[in-house]
């Protein structure tokens, strides 16, 4: 099977200017892959670099070394090498990325957030929208919150529209920061069932989840980052 | 019909860049203001400029908008026709004609941009007028539906934009360059001179904007936090040179460079 996410030895250092030009190794010798409708799960204690190992596949830090391939309309790019925009077009229609918060803008309504990456691709406004409104509805969100930006929201009903924005769209893979962190047992099962339909669409993911239980339904493979541990 | 715009351009587009920077130098005497700064920007993509006060940061724009002789380097654009011209070559009505037409700058102070003294919808008809619209009614109808985008009331379109608070004019002037839908906006400090509730709504409105009409920005900012609300890619600027680029949240949440460190951890957090 051709993977969609193939880490070739990938290292992370962190160089602190400030702090007398330190060097703060973080991973080495990354190495993994990921199939279509697979979830691995990348384990270990906090520190390991888990989710540095995430950041990177998605761009978001840079590899000192290594490789980042990432099927992207049926041909592997490596992101470590890639160009800004490649890297922007790379996130567009491929990668799709839940973060642990919500990084909204101020004045966006709720409904709007979570329909952006459909609009994005060139969706129309109302067909994103009602799709926004069956995942929030999924995920319990109340509909008289769906016109009001999330700024306001709790923090487990942040998580949930941030979910639901990273779920929303038809991207091959997705990177998941500890999606189940602070909601109730019912909105994490409805998580798990989520993972389990982009299984069924082949996407490939990669999760980050402390909880054992959820971890036992949604990984098909654990990664355990405790080996690529950089400490000389 | 904004959408398939979008699509559109995607495909035809995006392969040339729309302005190209080459080995970019000015010195004043002996003071080198901007040293050897080369980049593509492509439709549809905003670059932030960042870097403090000296960086040099206006004096590449001053460059890149054509308002400054460069001392070496050049900088070419390509206009509506699809033809790549070097600015330089360009004659002072032609360069006038793109900054009325394909081009925008919004200035940090308003009142540079716009005319103070006359109503706020002969600022916005103004360049229609400038490009050849003579119909009065449908001059005041373009007029008055972009001063609604920009989330100004219709009923003081006969106003002077004296009369106007400072998120006001700053937004008025945005609507007065957006309005012959140019496809390159250059903006210098938009937020400067804002309370910090207005220039949350101006970014939020800019953000919008943008994204909607697919415009290529390159902004001048010294605010961080701007840089990542509008900018698909940055480039920080210390003395006259570049010294790092890269895609805004690699470049703010993996800095590399010892002075991009410095001021990224200088940001208060939120």
């Amino acid at each position: 099977m051709t993977a969609m996410i193939d880490v070739a030895d990938a290292q992370k250092t962190f160089t602190m200017h400030l702090q007398g030009g330190i060097e703060l190794p973080v991973v080495r010798g990354v190495t993994f892959h990921v199939n279509p409708g697979e979830c691995v799960v990348l384990s270990g204690p906090s520190g390991a670099g888990k989710s540095s190992i995430l950041k990177m596949i998605f761009g978001n830090y840079r590899c000192d070394s290594g490789r980042i391939g990432i099927r992207h309309r049926g041909a592997l790019v490596d992101l470590a090498a890639a160009e800004p925009r490649q890297v922007l077009n790379i996130r567009r229609s491929t990668i799709g990325y839940v973060s642990q918060f919500l990084r909204a803008v101020p004045r966006v309504a709720t409904v709007d957030v979570v329909a952006e990456p459909l609009i994005v691709n060139g969706m129309a406004r109302a067909d994103a929208q009602a799709r926004a409104g069956e995942l929030l509805h999924r995920l319990n969100i109340p509909e008289r919150l769906w016109q009001l930006p999330p700024a306001t929201f709790s923090g487990g009903e942040q998580q949930r529209v941030n979910i639901a924005r990273g779920f929303i769209s038809d991207l091959p893979i997705l990177l998941l920061d500890e999606p189940t962190a602070s909601l109730d047992a019912a909105n994490r099962a409805v998580v798990v069932e989520l993972v389990a339909e982009k299984k069924g669409q082949g996407v490939a993911m990669v999760a980050i989840v402390h909880d054992d239980e959820i971890r036992h339904l949604i990984a098909d493979r654990i990664v355990d980052v405790a080996s690529f541990a950089a400490a000389a | 019909m904004v959408d398939q715009g979008l699509a559109n351009r995607d495909t035809l587009e995006n392969d040339q860049p729309l302005l190209l920077a080459e080995s970019l130098s000015k010195s004043f005497g002996r003071i080198a203001a901007c040293r050897d700064v080369s980049f593509a920007l492509y439709p549809g993509e905003v670059l932030a400029i960042v870097g403090e006060s000296g960086s040099g940061k206006s004096t590449l724009l001053q460059m890149l908008s054509g308002q400054l002789a460069p001392s070496a380097g050049y900088v070419s654009y390509r206009m509506r026709d699809g033809v790549t011209r070097d600015l330089t070559t360009l004659g002072e009505a032609e360069r006038r004609f793109l900054f009325r037409t394909d081009w925008g700058f919004v200035h940090q102070d308003p009142a540079q941009g716009l005319r103070m003294a006359v109503s706020a919808g002969a600022n916005v008809g103004e360049r229609l007028m400038a490009v050849g619209w003579n119909h009065y009614g449908r001059i005041r109808e373009t007029a008055s539906d972009w001063l609604t985008r920009v989330e100004i009331d219709v009923a003081r379109i006969d106003d002077a934009p004296r009369t106007y608070s400072g998120g006001m004019r700053q937004r008025l002037q945005i609507a007065r360059n957006l309005v012959t839908e140019p496809r390159l906006v250059f903006m210098d400090e938009p937020t400067g001179g804002l309370d910090v509730s207005v220039q949350a709504r101006l970014l939020d409105l800019v953000r919008s904007l943008v994204a909607e009409l697919h415009l290529a920005v390159i902004i001048v900012t010294h605010d961080l936090a701007v840089a990542r609300l509008l900018s698909h890619r940055v480039m920080v600027m210390k003395g006259g040179r570049v010294i790092e680029t890269g895609l805004t949240d690699q470049v703010l949440d993996d800095p590399r460079e010892p002075y991009t460190q410095l001021l990224v951890s200088s940001i208060l957090p939120p």
